[in-house]
């Protein structure tokens, strides 16, 4: 069990940039007076990052991993949480051993 | 005040489940960089955001270059900004040290989770740490053990573990649909962010999707009305 001094600046350094992050909104709540066009866009944010973060996997990977997400969202439409989960993984799976 | 700890709880098994083959995948390859499992441990615990993780990992060398994984775990985790913004105003009941708190472990799963049950209820601090407390123990013992066991585990690709988080996420969208105006969204925000990771790499294509799919969303918006004068009329 080592811990590198450099490597814990660097893994401190990382931890106070995502907190300083986490609370930002904090700060920033109170003065937002939104129209509602502006109100629209800031409800958008959740579906927003969440695509954000997984587009590159589902749709920059290659066939089988599209073709899963395009099934997860069908599944998504009718299915619970834990449902969708399943179903993707093991769709995933199915089109990497045929495709 | 115990519903509200159970209610989360079992809320957040879904994701807790899905967080585990990554946690242990997280850990692997950490391992394979050379961090040792304490190294893990200490980084799991303090940053706390998996998507900033894998990332440091990808960009870490000996000795580790300080400044590109600081700046790359900040962009990343722009999109907190955004979100604890969002979350805020829905934390009345919460004092500000359970916010301090609360927020050091706020990540994309609890907080989803929080934004949907602030639709339908009071959002309670009881709720929230029983959405947050069981994923960051999750997320700390799974990277961990991943860093322990290291290699030996085998390519976590052949049972499609690489893509429970996809999925949960596709799944989590769902439960923020809202029509015409979501549609544009995650068009925007998936087309915008799988082109700018091919062409400029990540972390960039996180902050490029989020911004255009806020942009479609606001000019989706804007057109509201009138489509729903169109439709209106025979």
């Amino acid at each position: 069990m080592t811990l590198d001094p450099i490597n814990l600046l660097a893994i401190l350094g990382m931890a106070i940039a995502t907190y300083a992050t986490r609370i930002a909104g904090l700060a920033l709540a109170g003065r937002l007076d939104l129209s509602p066009r502006a109100q629209a866009a800031f409800d958008a944010i959740p579906p927003a990052v969440l695509i954000a973060v997984i587009a590159p996997s589902a749709l920059a990977t290659g066939w089988p991993e599209t073709g899963a997400a395009a099934i997860a969202a069908l599944a998504a439409t009718r299915l619970p949480l834990l449902a969708v989960v399943a179903v993707g993984v093991v769709a995933v799976v199915a089109l990497r051993a045929v495709m | 005040m115990r519903h509200d700890l159970r209610m989360g709880l079992g809320d957040i098994w879904p994701a807790m489940l899905a967080a585990v083959p990554i946690g242990f995948l997280f850990g692997a390859l950490a391992a394979a960089k050379g961090l040792s499992p304490l190294e893990v441990l200490v980084m799991s615990a303090l940053v706390f955001a998996g998507g900033a993780q894998f990332a440091a990992v990808e960009l870490w060398t000996t000795p580790a270059p300080i400044f590109a994984l600081v700046f790359s775990t900040l962009l990343i985790n722009a999109r907190h900004v955004l979100m604890s913004a969002s979350l805020a105003p829905k934390l009345g009941g919460f004092s500000l040290g359970q916010k301090l708190a609360g927020l050091y472990y706020m990540a994309d799963e609890n907080w989803a989770l929080a934004e949907k049950r602030a639709r339908t209820h009071r959002l309670t601090p009881a709720y929230w740490f029983g959405l947050t407390v069981p994923f960051m123990l999750c997320w700390l013992m799974t990277s961990t053990l991943g860093a322990t066991i290291g290699a030996a585990m085998g390519d976590p690709r052949r049972l499609g573990a690489d893509f429970a988080f996809t999925a949960l996420f596709i799944a989590l969208v769902a439960a923020f649909w809202k029509g015409r105006v979501t549609f544009w969204t995650v068009a925007a925000a998936g087309i915008a962010s799988a082109l700018t990771y091919r062409l400029a790499g990540p972390p960039w294509h996180v902050l490029a999707g989020a911004a255009c799919g806020l942009l479609a969303a606001w000019i989706a918006a804007g057109t509201e009305p009138a489509a729903v004068a169109e439709e209106a009329t025979p």
